[in-house]
């Protein structure tokens, strides 16, 4: 595919009689960095960055369109492949989404089970985001250690749910099957071991010297323009707004849970930098350990589904929810006919928002700065495409 | 060796040359195969304990297949190279691509000609030997350029021109750490700087003065950006250029960057093994048969030396990327002006006690050695603290 | 504030192109005129009462069925947490709408999204190019009456079936 869209000009910006030209390089769809399949045309001047505009689409696979021909059952394995990296999220949106349209009640157990699901998978997608950022910006070891923790959450989900990844756990009014025995336990045993890591965490990278050096102060977003560009998730309660669906929009059984909602800027840098939102992240894993613990503590015995139809369908209207995944609060809006296929399905992800902001945030940056946004943005191609 | 090459004169197989030109090119040749034999195999097999190295760090394992504790995956690896495919991009200039590495390891090997192994090993003992490394080292930077333009690749010049410059602007604080060592012996020849110090640590130019320890450090971090590894591994950023000004490059010239970049460890840590460190003294008492006296020279300085290389791996293991603005103040800012006021101290240092101040110079030692027992301490009490599991055996 | 409290406000302001709510739905929205959406829009974001500083969400409907094209604007206030949710529906064989993107800078890539897979053109924006699609593809893929392209650069689309 050819650069149709931008014109490859090769500029003359003469500055004090010296000719200079301003390269225009490709950040190519197949990169080591970028996370996913993203492509950058990036104006550059030397080191420093014009514009780094973003070319997406590689990774478009038209799941909104096949929610339309599958129905609504089958559209939930789908869902997981909009996100794979937090892919019970998407689970949990389109579950609620249908039952908002049916008007179908979750029993409490199934609500408790979709929270230890999601707040797993939670754990496991920052670890992976925070790891691939540190990794990005050079130090390969807690790469290493953020995704040894994070082998031990797959396999524990592998033991819920039969999937390392792309789990299909959670059905239109509930989940698929309840909690293995002794999954408690388990559980409990490895946040125990877990816990003690984020510590080690900190103390491997965050307080070094050249990382805060690399990520503190770049690209710096403010709360009127978080809020502007729709930046959802650790990205907007980086820049200062102390914002969670799952507190001022509560689903699901959040309102009995106590946890914090952490805020930046992080121990170094300014408020809305990209420090502020790997710190974010970092204590955002704390929290999920807390409501996981309450969960097994809390939760009730009984059904984990609720009685759906095998041809499900809902009355027709339209509905719109907002689930909080790993990447932010991801809206799920469906609209039904009354017939068992859904009319239209359409999903806004955190990651959408994030890319939509890059060309703005890149002027004036250097090439390198450009990864650690992109890192610290936490942008997964599949969101952006679906 | 002078009898057998006067035989083959007498037989005619040099023709009319005369008999000094027959023996220069001989000596030349044994120098360059010993030479080649030692570097080529040092440096493959630093990318095997590298790669061990870093897993321990990162709590794996490591290449562990081929061969008995996977010691034959350098070889491995050297064969894969050179049976692959190369590759030339069509739009590449194809005779500086094809002798870019070339020039790359003239520049890296000869290093070798000056560095001693032991007081009778040295390929050439010259007179200016350290300032003669450091020139030669810089033809690195002709062949990375050369790399980096050749391959027709924006991302390549880039690494390129980022790699020109750091090497550029860091061989100012790496030579005004090394003047100072230069005042203390008034010699530049490597073999004069190492007899200039002892087999002690109290008699090493590390603890001669607190100029001379400051200076240490500099040319450490001086030469680590000359070797471009992290942090100062921009050229290679292998999460922003793919490979840098390697990126085009394939088979056995892939090869020739990549035993540069992990030989030059070895380089690195010799030149500071020479002039910091005692070089290859051994007790005087421990032998006088002369061979045995020059293999334990040998063995301590290629000890000595590998030290360095994996405290390098280390860092690497550890530390992440600077970014290209700060590597430059950091140079021009701190290195440089903290460099010169090195140079200075040691001239008046120099000026004031000709022959050394002997009392500073244990207190340095003392001092020393409690940095690196504070050190010790404190990874001890962050492995109490943490709890963790000590897996001490290297075999896996 | 409640839905019909909003649409009092909004109709006291819009008059006439402020069409109806539908209270009953399970999310009420508000229908409204598409030459002011932009209006509208402008004044929902400046308004003290109402501050929808947050484009949530702006999805394309195609309902083919009916003639026209409905865009769904989810609007959003951090400050009052509550929903604001706007439709406007524009004719099928001709669909154009004025851009929000001079109120909220996230409809930028929404609007180029709906433009993309569906045909709506919007009046105003910055840059209206394809996005998720490439530059020279044919065709709005999320319309009902879509017909996939035979073959795309000398690529054939056609697949054998798997069920034999």
């Amino acid at each position: 595919m050819s650069l149709a869209g931008f014109e490859v000009e090769v500029e003359q910006v003469g500055q004090s009689g010296l000719e200079t030209e301003e390269m225009t390089l490709n950040m190519g769809p197949q990169h080591p960095s970028t996370h996913g399949v993203l492509r950058f045309v990036v104006k550059a001047d030397g080191e420093v960055m014009r514009q780094a505009i973003p070319d997406v689409g590689y990774l478009h696979r038209s799941i909104e369109k096949i929610s339309e021909k599958v129905g609504y059952h089958g559209f939930m394995p789908y869902t997981d492949r909009v996100d794979y990296v937090a892919a019970m999220f998407c689970n949990q949106g389109w579950g609620m989404v249908s039952e908002k349209l049916g008007g179908i009640a979750v029993p409490k157990r199934g609500e408790y089970c979709r929270v230890i699901a999601a707040e797993l998978n939670r754990i496991a997608s920052h670890l992976l985001s925070v790891g691939t950022m540190v990794l990005d910006i050079g130090a390969i070891t807690p790469f290493f250690h953020a995704f040894r923790e994070r082998e031990k959450i797959n396999d524990l989900l592998e033991e819920l749910c039969g999937a390392r990844l792309t789990y299909n756990y959670m059905r239109i009014g509930g989940v698929a099957w309840d909690l293995p025995p002794g999954y408690a336990e388990k559980v409990t045993a490895f946040l125990d071991r877990f816990e003690p890591m984020l510590e080690e965490y900190d103390d491997l990278i965050s307080a070094n010297a050249l990382y805060v050096g690399r990520c503190a102060g770049v690209a710096v977003v403010s709360a009127e323009e978080a809020v502007n560009y729709n930046l959802v998730g650790p990205n907007l309660r980086a820049s200062g707004v102390r914002y969670d669906v799952r507190r001022d929009e509560p689903y699901s059984v959040y309102p009995e849970l106590e946890f914090d909602v952490p805020v930046g800027p992080g121990a170094h840098g300014v408020l809305g930098d990209s420090y502020a939102r790997y710190a974010v992240r970092i204590r955002e894993m704390t929290e999920s350990i807390k409501i996981l613990r309450q969960c097994f503590r809390q939760m009730p015995d009984g059904p984990v589904i609720a009685k759906v139809p095998r041809k499900f369908k809902p009355p027709a209207g339209d509905a719109y929810i907002r689930v909080e995944s790993a990447r932010g609060d991801m809206g799920w809006y469906a609209v039904s006919d009354g017939t068992e296929y859904p009319y239209r399905c359409k999903v806004r992800t955190g990651s959408f928002a994030a890319m939509a902001i890059i060309d703005k945030l890149s002027q004036g940056l250097m090439l390198a700065d450009l990864v650690t946004v992109i890192a610290s943005l936490d942008i997964v191609a599949p969101e952006v495409d679906r | 060796m002078q009898d057998f090459l006067d035989g083959l004169i007498e037989q005619g197989t040099f023709g009319h040359a005369p008999a000094q030109v027959v023996y220069a090119i001989g000596i030349v040749a044994v120098a360059a195969i010993v030479i080649f034999g030692f570097v080529l195999n040092v440096a493959g097999v630093t990318t095997f304990i590298e790669r061990r190295v870093w897993a321990r760090i990162q709590s794996r394992i490591g290449p562990n297949r081929v061969g008995p504790q996977g010691i034959l995956q350098w070889l491995a690896d050297g064969i894969k190279l050179l049976m692959k495919e190369e590759v030339i991009p069509a739009q590449a200039d194809p005779r500086l691509f094809k002798l870019a590495p070339y020039v790359v390891t003239m520049g890296f090997v000869a290093a070798f000609v000056a560095i001693p192994f032991s007081s009778a090993l040295v390929a050439a003992d010259l007179n200016v030997g350290i300032l003669y490394i450091t020139a030669v080292t810089s033809l690195v930077v002709v062949g990375i350029l050369m790399a980096g333009w050749a391959s027709n690749n924006k991302w390549s010049l880039i690494g390129g021109i980022r790699a020109a410059a750091q090497i550029v602007s860091y061989e100012i604080p790496a030579a005004l750490s090394i003047f100072p060592i230069v005042l203390i012996t008034g010699t530049l020849s490597t073999q004069g700087i190492i007899r200039a110090q002892g087999w002690a640590p109290w008699s090493w130019f590390l603890f001669y003065n607190p100029f001379t320890f400051v200076a240490f450090w500099i040319l450490f971090t001086a030469l680590l950006a000359e070797g471009n590894r992290t942090p100062f591994d921009l050229p290679e950023a292998e999460s922003e250029l793919v490979a840098g000004f390697v990126t085009e490059y394939s088979g056995a010239r892939y090869l020739f960057f990549f035993l540069v970049e992990w030989g030059n460890l070895y380089v690195i840590s010799a030149v500071l093994v020479t002039l910091f460190l005692g070089g290859w003294q051994v007790p005087f008492a421990l032998s006088d048969h002369p061979v045995v006296r020059n293999l334990l020279q040998f063995l301590t300085f290629f000890a000595k030396a590998y030290f360095g290389v994996i405290l390098m791996m280390w860092i690497r293991a550890t530390l992440p990327r600077i970014r290209v603005d700060q590597l430059m103040s950091t140079c021009w800012k701190y290195l440089v002006p903290i460099a010169f006021a090195n140079f200075v101290g040691t001239a008046v240092w120099v000026a004031i006690w000709p022959n050394g101040n002997r009392p500073v110079w244990y207190l340095m030692t003392a001092g020393g050695f409690a940095l690196l027992g504070y050190f010790f301490y404190r990874v001890g009490f962050h492995l109490r603290r943490s709890g963790a599991q000590l897996l001490l055996s290297p075999f896996s | 504030m409640t839905a019909s409290e909003i649409y009092e406000r909004l109709k006291a302001h819009f008059g006439e192109r402020v069409i109806s709510l539908a209270q009953d739905a399970k999310d009420p929205w508000i229908l409204v005129d598409p030459a002011a959406i932009a209006e509208i829009g402008r004044f929902l974001h400046d308004d003290p009462e109402l501050r929808c500083d947050a484009l949530s969400n702006q999805s394309g409907v195609d309902y083919k069925a009916q003639g026209w094209i409905e865009v769904v604007y989810h609007l959003y206030s951090y400050a009052h947490r509550h929903y604001v949710i706007l439709k406007v529906r524009t004719p099928r064989d001709a669909a154009e709408l004025p851009t929000v993107e001079g109120v909220w800078k996230a409809a930028n890539w929404l609007e180029r999204e709906i433009y993309d897979l569906l045909g709506v053109n919007f009046v105003g924006h910055s840059d209206l190019r394809r996005l998720l699609l490439p530059e020279d593809w044919i065709g709005y893929p999320l319309r009902k009456d879509f017909v996939e392209p035979e073959q795309y650069h000398g690529i054939s689309t056609r697949r054998e079936s798997l069920l034999r």
